[in-house]
């Protein structure tokens, strides 16, 4: 009644007229709901291999095609995230899960995605006969596998260096294992994690346009979305819908970023611990636009109440303390637990021997090799001559500010950029000046990731103490000596950084971009990647595997013998404590 | 336990107890060893002692973080298995988590007790009154002061409304005028019996915090860590610095623990009877400059360490370092809390840089039998190299991993400033390159 009183007077209580930012901020809750409804629908509708949905040519199909190709981003993304949690989090807790998950994480990261599509693809497909989550599914899980491996890394390491101090409060206050993992982990992890899952998903574009269409042996498969609708416009030899493509696709990556990466960068911003401050502070329009609108008050308080006093629950049945104290080393169950994993991998190894045995001969393998080798020199040279181009071009951004301010988002666009849809145009060029594909094909494979390099040179430079850059301005270093002592040394570990993604995403890339098509006209470079992608033509898996195989295995040497040491190495000589 | 003079049980009763870490080759390396320690009730008790002391490591053990190897721990009768009720720390670092408010930290404490959230509310605001916090329920960690992260500290600590109150150097990593302020006001609020903790035991390596705060002071004495005495302090709260009785104290503290000190780092056989003494950690300019102001009026070679440590800004955990140091290598001898320098020390104090260098450098070979060590394999070998895991490994056999690194790197430091070896951290080699033969 009294509410009523001062309604009437108008003075102290008084509807917020509603402003402008909730009907824009409602609208935009709405219609993501919708199409992620009208998404899933089509996700699970039913499909036969032999009448599959006929892919149009036409750009007004493309908006479709696109919602298609976003919701397996997204799909694949809460995967992922899933995968982080169940798999890091024994990892990180447990000694003996440690000795097997993390070696199996550190193979996989290695095992080039597109190599094993087809395994994946007939794999999903026989699980759900007649439905089109079987090859939604296949293409769900490449962009899977693009993105978990270094999520869950992120996680375990996360894990792994939690604060000995904020250990020891969590445990003086007796949280519980639930109340410890939401309240502190998670917390701790999450700008790593972020990060990690923005660099992914940068990754995760590339493998969803390969995996949408695909052929293995007898089965093609063709999902609605982009990667379908480039795959029909290289078949019918159509350059203007490949442009219509690149334009849905450049419009699809901008919306992911302003509607789900900014708002979440900017918030994970607050479980920065104070000893990494940001340099610069992370906004979002949209995040402000949510948090300073009705809506949010609405629907996020509460939400986020609930879910506080969910992290709060503590989920235990007793009070179980875990105190850690010494003990004499648990030999016996080691010995056993050792012995039972020694035991699987020789069991494994000989039924891999047996059924490589029966399908494989010496020769086979030579022949692998030795296009694994005109890979390697493909990929080892096109990372140094990426490097020489943009190191320099980094740095000179980098020590700019205003322009690094300006460029970096731009770097990060074209990291993300799919370079399989650019493909088509270089097919056409090639095709039409009679150029040899042994040589012009290759920078395909560095296309997409030598955007790795700038960026992190980029981030490097613009992160170099700027007393030393003083410094070494006061003492008129210049040139040579300037690149030799100040520069190189500076931003080396980030370079390292970089030449890693950018090496290990070439690898990937082999796959598609030594042998391309344009219509008819069918250009081999020759090498690994021609060569597991011919066999997956074919369908001939024992030849697939071998040579999955082998890009692992040289993938694997080039991290132990060349990124490894020369990341420690940069770790080492740029630390000043 | 049969011998209970006192009417009411100890809060906490430790009986015993000894405390090991592993060595990184996995034998036990004795952190505490015997030690006995009741809590009573309505008392601040103090543990006073160097770094490696093990001080912490028994605050730990009393918090039910650490197990103790061998004795037992109880609390109010029951033996205490783990973190449990009644008991709550407060950190040296706060350990607070950036990523909660004042008030969710404040909350924390009571994360553990499952009440409904309208109590939990209440009781973290009547905390956060209590400590002089209001105002600041919002706020982030990072927006705070040290002085005010502590309080946050206090706060949740107290928030559970704790029967043992548990201290790790609360106030080290706060600044002088801070801690003072923050001192007083826990002191005030203790006096005045507004808090329903019953008993507190402070952790703290300033001697003066001690003898302000604390009823009673067990003095810990490492290698390994015992209680090497306790002292009464009878003084009515608040307390005065400039108190006669007060200093007496003060100084009695000093005396006990140079003593020690004097005992366990004296030059000794070394090497040859496979004991190495750890080296403590300070740089060679330290022991030169320390060397400069004890020479110097009004000292003229002699001063009582509280003396000393007064002009020179030194806390005990930088002091005795450099008293271990100086006596080790006879530039100066302790005696109770008096520090002398020797007539070797006159000369490196009194001496210009190249002179105190060979001087140093001399001392170092006959006295550090670590850096001779070092020397002699460096001379026996042609190419003069050899890696630093083989100096680790002789060193873990006797120290963990943690303190054989320390005195490693002092040894590094010192003959780096002999110029008696040198070190690349590249390769992790000692060398004699570019040494004088």
């Amino acid at each position: 009644m009294e509410h009523h009183a001062e309604v009437l007077r108008g003075v102290v209580w008084q509807p917020r007229p509603p402003g402008w930012r909730d009907p824009v901020a409602i609208l935009l809750v709405l219609g993501v709901v919708m199409l992620i409804g009208i998404g899933i629908r089509e996700m699970t509708a039913p499909f036969a291999l032999e009448h599959q949905p006929e892919i149009a040519l036409s750009p007004a199909a493309l908006p479709y095609y696109t919602l298609r190709t976003i919701m397996r981003m997204l799909a694949a993304m809460v995967a992922s995230l899933i995968f982080t949690f169940a798999y890091a989090t024994p990892a990180g807790k447990s000694r003996r899960a440690e000795m097997i998950l993390i070696p199996i994480l550190d193979v996989l990261q290695s095992v080039p995605i597109l190599g094993y599509l087809s395994f994946t693809v007939v794999f999903f497909v026989s699980l759900f006969p007649g439905s089109v989550l079987g090859p939604e599914l296949a293409a769900i899980f490449a962009i899977f596998t693009s993105q978990a491996w270094n999520m869950a890394f992120s996680f375990y390491q996360s894990l792994r260096t939690v604060p000995i101090d904020l250990d020891e409060a969590s445990r003086s206050f007796r949280e519980s294992g639930w109340q410890r993992f939401w309240r502190l982990e998670v917390p701790f992890a999450m700008p790593g994690l972020v990060w990690n899952m923005m660099m992914s998903m940068s990754g995760g574009w590339f493998f969803v346009v390969a995996s949408e269409a695909i052929a293995v042996g007898d089965l093609h498969l063709a999902l609605p979305g982009v990667g379908s609708y480039v795959a029909l416009a290289i078949e019918k030899r159509d350059l203007g819908a490949v442009g219509w493509a690149i334009l849905a696709m450049t419009i699809a990556i901008l919306l992911y970023d302003q509607l789900l990466f900014r708002p979440m960068v900017a918030w994970a911003d607050k479980f920065r611990s104070e000893q990494t401050a940001a340099q610069v502070v992370s906004r979002s329009w949209i995040l402000d636009l949510f948090r300073q609108s009705n809506l949010h008050k609405m629907i996020g308080a509460p939400i986020g109440a609930a879910l506080k006093r969910a992290s709060r629950a503590r989920m235990s049945l007793s009070a179980r303390s875990s105190v850690p104290h010494w003990s004499p080393p648990q030999m016996v169950l080691d010995v056993l637990w050792i012995g039972l994993i020694a035991g699987a991998l020789v069991y494994i190894g000989g039924a891999i021997a047996r059924f490589a045995g029966s399908a494989l001969s010496w020769t086979d393998v030579s022949l692998v090799a030795r296009n694994g080798a005109l890979t390697l020199l493909r990929v080892a040279l096109l990372v140094a001559i990426a490097s020489v181009v943009w190191v320099p071009i980094g740095v000179a951004i980098g020590l700019r500010p205003k322009f690094t301010a300006r460029v970096q988002p731009v770097t990060q666009f074209l990291a993300a950029f799919p370079a399989n849809l650019l493909f088509p145009i270089a097919v056409f060029l090639i095709t039409r000046f009679h150029l040899a594909p042994e040589i012009w094909l290759c920078p395909l494979m560095i296309l997409g990731t030598q955007w790795y390099i700038l960026f992190n040179v980029i981030a490097g430079a613009s992160n170099f103490p700027s007393d030393l850059r003083e410094a070494a301005a006061s003492f008129r270093v210049r040139r040579w000596r300037w690149w030799r002592d100040v520069m190189i040394p500076g931003i080396f570990p980030y370079f390292v950084t970089g030449a890693i993604t950018a090496s290990g995403g070439a690898w990937n890339a082999s796959i598609v971009s030594e042998t391309v098509s344009w219509g008819s006209t069918k250009l081999t470079a020759g090498g690994l990647g021609a060569y597991i992608a011919q066999m997956t033509d074919a369908g001939d898996y024992p030849h697939i595997a071998l040579g999955v195989a082998m890009m692992s295995v040289l993938v694997i040497a080039a991290n132990r013998l060349l990124w490894r040491p020369l990341y420690a190495y940069a770790e080492r000589r740029t630390r000043l404590d | 336990m049969t011998d209970m003079t006192e009417s009411t049980p100890p809060v906490l009763d430790i009986r015993r107890v000894c405390v090991t870490f592993a060595k990184p080759s996995g034998e036990p390396f004795p952190v505490l060893t015997d030690i006995d320690v009741s809590v009573q009730e309505g008392e601040i008790l103090g543990l006073l002692g160097r770094s490696g002391s093990g001080k912490s490591t028994l605050l730990r053990v009393a918090a039910g973080l650490i197990r103790p190897r061998s004795g037992i721990v109880s609390y109010r009768g029951a033996p205490l298995t783990g973190p449990t009720e009644g008991i709550a720390v407060v950190f040296q670092t706060f350990a607070l988590y950036p990523w909660l408010t004042v008030l969710e930290n404040v909350e924390l404490g009571l994360d553990a007790l499952d009440l409904p959230e309208s109590q939990v509310r209440q009781r973290a605001n009547s905390a956060i009154d209590v400590i002089g916090l209001d105002g600041f329920q919002s706020a982030y960690p990072r927006e705070l002061s040290g002085g005010m992260r502590q309080r946050v500290g206090f706060a949740r600590a107290l928030v559970s409304n704790p029967i043992l109150l548990l201290m790790d150097e609360p106030f080290s990593a706060l600044d002088v005028l801070t801690a003072e302020t923050l001192r007083t006001d826990f002191l005030d609020v203790w006096t005045s019996h507004r808090l329903p903790t019953k008993a507190v035991l402070t952790v703290t390596h300033n001697i003066e915090e001690a003898v302000l705060m604390c009823d009673r002071i067990l003095v810990l004495a490492p290698n390994p860590g015992h209680i090497a005495a306790e002292i009464k302090v009878p003084l009515a709260q608040p307390r005065n610095r400039l108190d006669a009785a007060f200093r007496a104290i003060v100084d009695e503290i000093y005396s006990i623990l140079t003593s020690r000190m004097a005992e366990t780092v004296g030059p000794q056989g070394g090497m040859r009877r496979g004991l190495v003494p750890q080296l403590p950690e300070v740089s060679a300019d330290r022991l030169g400059g320390f060397a400069e102001a004890l020479a110097a009026p009004p000292f003229d070679g002699q001063a009582e360490l509280p003396r000393i440590a007064r002009p020179l800004a030194l806390e005990v955990n930088q002091l005795f370092p450099i008293a271990a140091a100086l006596h080790m290598l006879e530039f100066a001898e302790l005696h109770d809390s008096t520090i002398k320098l020797t007539s070797a020390g006159r000369v490196f104090a009194d001496s210009g840089a190249d002179d105190r260098k060979r001087l140093f450098r001399e001392h170092l070979l006959r006295f550090v039998p670590l850096a001779a060590h070092i020397r002699q394999i460096l001379d026996e070998r042609e190419d003069h190299r050899a890696p630093r895991a083989r100096f680790e490994f002789e060193l873990e056999d006797h120290l963990p991993e943690r303190e054989a690194d320390a005195t490693l790197r002092t040894a590094i430091g010192w003959g780096r400033y002999a110029e008696l070896y040198g070190y690349d951290d590249t390769t992790q080699m000692f060398t004699l390159d570019h040494m004088a033969a």
